[in-house]
Formats: C-alpha cells, structure tokens, sequence
C-alpha cells in the first residue's frame, strides 16, 4: 500500500480540514497517516489509483462531503489533423502498449510541476511496479513535430541527449552512464532493439521506458502544450492511467484533445466515456442488510461520484476497480457510512467442532505441563549453518529470504538445540517440549510433506529420565510403544533407541552426544525424545 | 534473645558453635553441605545475628584452546620454530607444514608481524629479529603459565599480553568469581560458640502424630523470610491465547479448519482472485520453495479460476490477463491462512449450508526482523457460508469475537482486499494509549472467488485478522521478537493468558 502526500495548501482551498472531515476522510477508505503544517499524509489502497493526483483525491473527497456529487464529466476535444500516434509492429515483442493524449492551455509553476513529477513518481512505483508494467513520459508538444512514432530501435542507432546530461549517449550508453539509466537497465537489457517514442522530424522523444530528451522531452514553467503517454503490456490498464491523468491536467485547467492512434486496430485516445453496469436495489439491500430506496441508493452512489439512472449507473472512466455488481455495492456502503451499519449476530444453528489433531495436541501439552515441562515455541524456518552442523543431506531451501533462516525445518531438534543453546543463563535444570509442523519431500500432490512432530528435551538428563516421560505419556494416552537399539548421528551410541509404535518407526530417544553438545556451546547433558504424531493421531 | 533463640532452626543451632570461624571452617566442622550452610547464614543474617559479605573477583583461567596450547605451544610460537628452521618459507608451504590451521596460521602471522619477528616479501616468509630475540619467551605465553590468577593481581605487561589473547578464539576464560564472608553482629557475638539447647519442635512428624506433642512448643518460622523459586511446567503464552480465541470461535459455533503451511500459489492467491502479478506473488514478500511445483487440483476448478481471472465470471469482467497454471503450481509457505477457506470452500457440500469455519494458525511472510516485523505469525481466520449472510453480519460476528477478546469499543473503516467486496479493516480503541489500533480486514468473498470454488455465487462472510498484536497487548510486549524467542528466563515468568 501507498502512503501519498498532499499539499496542505492546496487541499485546504477546496477542503477544509476539521477534525470532522479527517474522520471523514479515513472513513472513505483513505485512513489519513499524518496532518504536518504543510502536509496532509493518507493511505490509498491499490485498488484506486485514481486518488493518486491530489485532483483525483480532491474531486472524490468533494463528492463524499456532498460538495460536488455525481460523474464529473470532462469535454474531450476531437484529434486534429496531425495528432496522431503511428505504432509500429516492430516494437510489439518488447514493450506492446501505449495510451496517450494532448492537453493545451496549461498554466504550469514550479510548484504544480513538482506536483506532476511526484505523480509520475507514485504511478510508477505502485501501479507501475516500477515502470515494469507501466511507465509515463510527459512532453513539450511545441518541441515535436507531429505525428509522433512509437517503434523499436537498435540501441547504437539511438544517440540523444538525455535529462539531465550535458552530451549525446547512444541507448547502450544510456543503460551503463546515466544514473537513472543505470538504475532500470533490467528493464531492457535482455532486448537487441530498445522501444523509443519519435517525432515526424525522426527526432528522439524519449527510450522508453527510462528516459526523455533533454531537448524534446522537458517540461519547463514556459510549456502550455504537453503529450503524455503510458507505455507497458496491459492496454486496459493504460487506457485508465491516461484517463486518471488526462483528468487531473483538465482539473489544473488544461484541455484534453485525443490523439488517434494507428495500431492493428486503429482507436481514440484517451476514451472518457463513462462505464455503465447495472445495479439491482434488491441485491444491495440482500448483502448489505439494509433497506434503502431507490432515491436514497442514488443519492449514495453519486457522493461516490457515480450516476445512477434506473437500475445502471453510469462509472467514471478514471475509475479501474468496479469490475463487478458488488464493486458498486461497495461503494454504496462506503457512502452509506460503516459507522451507521447495526451489527448484527445471526442467530444461525451450527455446531463448534474442534479438529481431532487440535484436541490431542492441547491434550499432549497438558499431559506435559503436568510433568513441569516447559513449552516453546519456535521458528518453522532453520539457518544454513544450522543444516549443515546437523548433517542434514537433502534440505528444502527458499528461493529468498531476507534473513539467515533459509531452510524449512525438517525436525524440531534442531531449532531445540537453537533454543537451548540460548539458553545457557537460563538456572537448570531446563525441561522443555514443543509441538509443531516440520517438513519433508515425497511423492504427493505438491511433493511436500508436512508432520506433526513432538519433542521433549531434559537437561541436565539421561536416557533414563527420558524413558520415564516417553512411558508416562503413552500411558496417558493409552497406547503402548516398543523401542529397539539404535544408532543416530549426534547421539551417543548404545544410549539410542528407535521408538516403534505398531512395529513401525516414529522417532527416537537417546542421550546427545558431548561433541554435538559442544558444538552448539551446550554445557549440560541432555536426553531427548523426537516423536512424529502421524500415525498415532488416528489411533489415540 | 530468648525469642531470637527460639526462632533458630536445627540447622540454624548447628552452626551458632562454630560462629566466628570462616565459612570453609563451618563447612568441616559442622558436617553439612555449602549450600546448607549458606542458606542457614542467610537466615542468621534476617536475625541480625550476623552480616553478609559479598566480594566480586574476576579471574582469568585457560579455556579450551588454552589448555591446549600450553601443552602444544601458542600457534605463533609454532610458526616460529618452523621459519627458524626454514627461513624465507613461502607462505602456502608454511601454512600446509605448521600443521596450523588457517585461522590459527591467520593469526600466527599478524602477530610476529607485529612483533617485528618476521616479515612477508613476495610471498616469502622471513625473520627478522636476532635469534636471541627470538628465543625469549612471549609475554602471551608467560601467562599462560601461570593462570588460572585473579585478574587484579596482573602487572601491566601481563594485562597487555591479556587483552591480545581475550580476542583469540577459546584461549582465555574470564569468569566472575564470588567470595563470601560475614561479620558477626554484637548480638551474633554474644551467641557465638554456644552450644543452645532447644527442646522447641521442629517439623511434624509421623511420630508426633501418633504419640501427641505433649506440651511441647513448635519453633516459630520466620514467615516473612524469602524462599528459593520454584517454576511450573506450563503452555507457551501464545498457544494459552490461542485456545482462548479458539475456545471463542467453538462457542460461536464455529468447526475448525485446517490445512498446510506450505501450499500451491493456487490457492494461496489464485483461488482468491488474486492476479498473478500482484505484489505479495514476488519472491521478495514471500517465501517461495525452490524446486518445487504443485500438482493443481481438479480442472473443473482450475478452469473457472482461470475465466475468473481471465474474463472474468459471474456478470464480474476479471483481470483480463493470460492466466498462467505454471505461476499457479508455485509452492510457498501460506502468507494468510485464507488458502484454507478456499480449500474448504472447493470441498463444501452445499446441501449442508449453512456452515461455520474457524482456523488459527501460522503465516508468513519475507521480512527483516525487528521490533515491529516477523517472519512468522499468526492469524485467525474465518467464514461464513450463507445464503442470506450479509454484511451487517459480518460487522455483528466481527464485533462480538472482539468484545470476547476483551475490546468493547471497536470501529470498521473500508478496506481493500483483492478477494472481498465489501471490504472492512477492524480497529479497537486502546483505552490506556488512547489510540484506534489495527487488528485486521475482513470483508465477503468476491463472486469471482466463491463461484468457481463452490460452483455459485453465495456470500461468503471472511476475515483474516493477525494475532500476535493482541497477545503483545495483553501482556504488554513492545517488542514482537519477544513472542517467539524462547528465552526460557522470561518464559518461566510470563503470567498466565487470564482472560
């Protein structure tokens, strides 16, 4: 999720921001974060993009208040002659999309194109995944020839001037040079063409999706036409970016011209006609368990800034999260207000019913506690040193971690002797026991094995104190085991015991053996008991 | 006095005649262990009889390296004699013929550069100091001759020789050592070395309740006098709570569920209609296993997740993306346990609605651990399958589960969550820090996640809230490492889960 900061100032001209309307503000499903004198500081959920500009964020605050309600409609100028974005096929394996638009009579400070730049910023990092998915440029159109090409070139053969850099690179250059190059050359260099936008001078706007022009593609305090354009994979979601953005420069007091664009299929854009779905009073009522009337339901719907006329309502097209009827119920609940909905608990007849495995481990803590054990409860994840001093052979790593705990456990010994081992200040004698999950590769559906493992660890203790809790236990739980002589690395031979349970194996019991004992720095004797649960859960 | 005398225990009376003597001495003389005669010192000190003293002494003694190199001579001292005996030895032989191993040749090396006993030339290691020089005996290995010595008692050139071996590995051990002794008080003086007759009873014994005291008076306890700790065996504190919560959920009538920790990215996230370039689907939010990949369940299933993501189903248009199963057959420890409610929304027979489940168990996530982040917790989970449920439910089942955990004043504010529509974040008021806090979303299951899993469209009441914040709250832990480090100290004396 995103934290975005308005000016205060600015938000302050249309909204004014008592105690009353914060509340509100995070009651719309914006929580505010933080109010400094300059800033007011909110959280806007990845679902609505379109709260991102503080135009987006003023227009929908104002509809919520009642200020403004209903669909905001912009006027969209017809493309002229030359506006025109030609695609070429060229570029489709590398970066397919584009959305874009021009928009005239803008009155741009210092200030407002901060404003822009941070947008820019925010849209990248979060609906962009990082200019990934998408990416936008802005431009001064009286610097460029239309029409404008979107193709792909071999990156020698690309030589401009890049923001912010006082001489010509070539595309390679760019990648290996330039700070911001550098920084999302990921993005690119696994291509042999990189795309680039071109005017119909054959001049370079831009490569996209790293960098404009220093002499084409700078927005300055003297510009009053620009061309914007969103380029990535997903059209349906650059056509929204375009319309989130078209939209703001038009609230900043800008007009939005369409440009056509000649793809396979030839269309306008940006396209701002709004969404129609349907919505049924009935269905909204059902789910929300209210009972509203038509009036009221589109009263609600437009302080979401929708319009509803008979059964359909008609959805702004900057907005890309209503894809269902539900979407809309949403909105309807919003507007009504979570605070005013009545809780209610229905007074549906079902039964509780723990899970068996629930029971018996609550039964086998018990059991344990009972002889004063004390119960831990440790990380199902191991270091890489920790698998290795174990000897363990084939363990389940992660792709990533971003700690040391790498490896799945494959017992509970291991993160046993972990905690022992930091324990050493702790007064002795130290009686502990856990039950948890520990993993394994096999045959199954995902090739994962999951266990339910018990161990009991006495320290200072022998095999005899241990054999005194493993007969105890089963005698508590009714079901008898055998035991066989047995060897195991890290325990002392001769003192070692398969535990079998309907002649089967289920684990082991033995004292450890001094050199793994000092080799995780333990200073006391220790017995142990691992015991998997699996079989004996059905039976107990 | 004679109340003082009165109060004395059998113990206690054993010592009085050897009063005056040392501690070693009262040991010897009366026959009873250290440890006997410690406490019984420390209740003679609550008499004001006499007044302990506790002196602390740092001693300085070999450890495991170090009993070894005072047979074998300290590593340096070992290169030495080989580079006397092989001057201008290149460096890879000498590693390989001291027999040192390489942290030890590592170490060896730097100090008889420091020494100035030899230098380093093109890989060559030469001496550098007259033989006489050389054949002295290191300030480091005098030491260790002489230790184990309390460290007060070092000159100057011993501390130095101290400090270079301290941050060696296992050579020298320091440990604190404790010296007791006491001063008798003038009422401890004047009780000292008498041989104190009691006839005063001292504990019941079986005898005594056969035959009757007959008159005879018991000694008086010191009632107020401290005693040693005793610790219980008892349930790890945040599986005490979860049984609480648990015992909630069962109460409201609630069957538990339950299901792998590791599991398929299908249902996980895509069974949850949640798209396949979604944030918490990157290897760094999430900890995905290597080299291994999930069989999907059935194709039925798998087709209609496919068209809900795709096209979307159910009036609903989908993400409109090409859906891919192998991103699907990922498998990766569970980030939220609602991968089980898919699973049991795919199993569900709809003759039985309407149903309630409940589950509490781990989830993960891929963080740096800090106060605040984890890489495992837990979350408690639930669904509502019911034709007619609705979102005032949802608020009502909501509010009463937190009103059980001991949050009357709680607040819903919308939310989002890729698979609920509407969607709700619950937040408690903390009546002491006076803030709205947290505690997690909820919201009905989209139809684009119900109607491939359960083959309809029917609202299905969710949350998935996190745990851990409420059990930090109970038992005021600011630190969220504190929940599963096993400090066995702090575990002995955490209070009980009482609500």
């Amino acid at each position: 999720m995103a934290t975005i900061k308005y000016s205060r100032k600015e938000i302050e001209k249309c909204i004014t921001l008592t105690k009353d309307n914060l509340d509100k503000i995070s009651m719309f499903g914006t929580p505010v974060e933080s109010l400094s004198q300059n800033e007011l500081e909110i959280e806007i959920f990845p679902n609505r993009a379109d709260l991102i500009p503080i135009q987006g964020f003023i227009r929908a605050i104002n509809a919520f208040l009642g200020k403004e309600t209903g669909l905001k409609r912009y006027k969209v100028n017809k493309p002229k002659k030359d506006y025109k974005l030609v695609i070429n096929q060229n570029v489709k394996p590398i970066r397919p999309h584009v959305a874009c638009c021009i928009v005239r009579n803008l009155k741009l400070s210092e200030d407002k194109i901060k404003e822009i730049i941070y947008l820019q910023e925010k849209m990248h990092a979060t609906l962009g995944k990082n200019r990934k998915k998408l990416a936008i440029g802005i431009y001064p159109l009286d610097k460029i020839k239309l029409p404008i090409s979107y193709e792909s070139m071999a990156p020698s053969e690309i030589k401009f001037i890049p923001l912010d850099y006082d001489k010509e690179l070539t595309g390679q250059q760019i990648l290996k040079r330039h700070p911001v190059g550098r920084a999302y050359a990921h993005l690119l260099d696994k291509n042999n063409r990189f795309p680039v936008f071109r005017d119909a001078e054959n001049k370079i706007l831009s490569l996209v999706p790293i960098i404009n022009s220093q002499t084409a593609g700078k927005v300055t305090e003297e510009t009053k036409n620009i061309f914007v354009e969103c380029s990535g994979y997903d059209l349906n979601v650059l056509n929204k970016t375009i319309n989130i953005i078209s939209t703001s420069f038009a609230d900043m007091g800008g007009e939005i011209w369409q440009m056509r664009i000649e793809d396979a299929k030839k269309r306008f854009s940006p396209e701002l006609s709004p969404k129609k779905k349907t919505i049924s009073l009935e269905k909204t009522n059902k789910l929300l368990g209210l009972n509203i009337k038509e009036k009221e339901l589109s009263s609600l719907l437009a302080r979401m800034g929708h319009e509803y006329k008979k059964g359909s309502v008609f959805i702004p097209a900057w907005r890309a999260d209503i894809l269902h009827e539900n979407d809309l119920i949403e909105e309807v609940a919003i507007a009504y207000g979570y605070e005013n909905f009545n809780p209610i608990m229905p007074s549906i007849s079902t039964t509780g019913k723990e899970e068996r495995q629930s029971v018996i481990a609550r039964k086998i803590s018990e059991i344990l506690s009972g002889l004063g054990l004390l119960e831990i409860s440790t990380l199902h994840l191991i270091k890489e040193a920790e698998a290795e001093k174990a000897g363990i052979k084939k363990p389940i790593l992660l792709e990533e971690s971003k700690t040391e705990y790498k490896i799945l456990r494959p017992n509970l010994f291991i993160p046993l002797l972990r905690t022992l081992s930091e324990n050493t200040d702790a007064e002795y004698p130290q009686k502990v026991f856990e039950m948890g999950k520990v993993f394994e590769t096999n045959d199954s559906e995902s090739g994962m094995g999951e266990k339910t493992s018990l161990i009991i660890a006495l320290t200072p203790g022998n095999f005899t104190e241990a054999k005194q809790h493993l007969d105890y236990l089963f005698k508590e739980i009714n079901l008898s085991y055998s035991l066989k002589e047995h060897t195991s690395p890290g325990l002392i031979e001769g003192r070692t015991g398969q535990i079998l349970f309907e002649n089967k194996p289920i684990g082991l019991i033995g004292e450890i053996h001094p050199n793994t004992l000092n080799s995780w720095r333990l200073k006391m004797p220790l017995a142990v008991i691992e015991i998997s649960f699996e079989e004996i859960f059905n039976k107990i | 006095m004679d109340e003082t005398i009165s109060s004395l225990s059998r113990i206690e009376l054993k010592i009085i005649p050897f009063l005056g003597k040392s501690i070693e001495e009262i040991i010897t003389l009366s026959g009873l262990d250290r440890t006997t005669v410690l406490r019984a010192m420390k209740f003679l000190e609550n008499k004001k009889i006499l007044e302990m003293k506790l002196e602390k002494r740092k001693i300085v003694s070999l450890g495991v390296n170090g009993i070894y190199y005072k047979k074998n001579h300290l590593p340096e001292r070992r290169l030495l004699h080989l580079v006397e005996s092989r001057n201008h030895i290149p460096l890879k032989e000498a590693e390989k013929e001291s027999g040192l191993s390489s942290n030890e040749f590592k170490v060896s090396l730097g100090v008889l550069k420091r020494k100035g006993f030899i230098e380093l030339k093109n890989g060559k290691i030469s001496l550098s100091a007259p033989k006489e020089e050389i054949i002295k005996k290191f300030p480091e290995e005098s030491l260790i001759e002489i230790l184990p010595i309390e460290e007060s008692k070092l000159d100057s050139g011993q501390k130095k020789a101290m400090e270079s071996l301290k941050n060696r590995k296992e050579i020298l051990e320091l440990t604190d050592e404790k010296i007791i002794s006491y001063e008798l008080t003038p009422k401890g003086k004047e009780l000292a070395g008498k041989e104190i007759k009691s006839d005063l009873l001292e504990e019941v014994t079986p005898e005594m309740i056969k035959t009757g005291i007959k008159g005879k008076k018991f000694r008086k306890y010191d009632i107020l006098a401290p005693v040693p700790r005793i610790y219980g065996g008892k349930k790890h504190f945040v599986n005490q709570s979860i049984e609480y919560a648990k015992k909630i959920w069962l109460e409201l009538g609630f069957e538990e569920m339950s299901g792998p920790l590791t599991d398929s990215s299908f249902w996980i996230f895509d069974a949850l209609f949640t798209a396949q370039d979604h944030p918490a689907r990157e290897m760094q939010d999430s900890f995905f296993i290597k080299n291994m990949k999930s069989k999907l369940p059935d194709k039925k299933i798998v087709s209609r997740v496919k068209t809900a993501h795709e096209k979307g189903i159910d009036g609903s248009e989908g993400w409109q993306y090409l859906w891919s199963e192998k991103e699907a057959e990922k498998i990766l420890l569970r980030t939220h346990t609602t991968s089980l409610s898919a699973r049991t929304l795919a199993g569900l027979d709809l003759k039985k609605l309407p149903v309630k489940f409940f589950s509490i168990g781990k989830v993960f996530r891929n963080e740096t651990i800090d106060w605040s982040h984890g890489i495992e917790f837990y979350q408690s989970e639930g669904i509502v399958v019911d034709e007619k449920a609705n979102f005032s439910h949802l608020l009502g089942y909501l509010k009463e589960f937190y009103r059980k955990m001991g949050y009357e004043k709680i607040r819903f504010r919308p939310s989002f969550f890729a698979y609920t529509e509407p969607s709700v974040e619950i937040e408690a008021y903390h009546p002491e820090r006076k803030i709205w806090f947290e505690l997690g979303g909820a919201g009905i299951f989209r139809p684009e996640v119900v109607s491939p899993l359960l083959g309809k469209a029917i609202p299905v009441l969710a949350w998935g809230q996190g745990f851990d914040r409420i059990i930090m709250d109970f038992y005021k832990i600011k630190d969220l490492r504190e929940l599963y480090s096993n400090n066995i100290k702090k575990l002995r004396e955490i209070r009980a889960w009482t609500k």
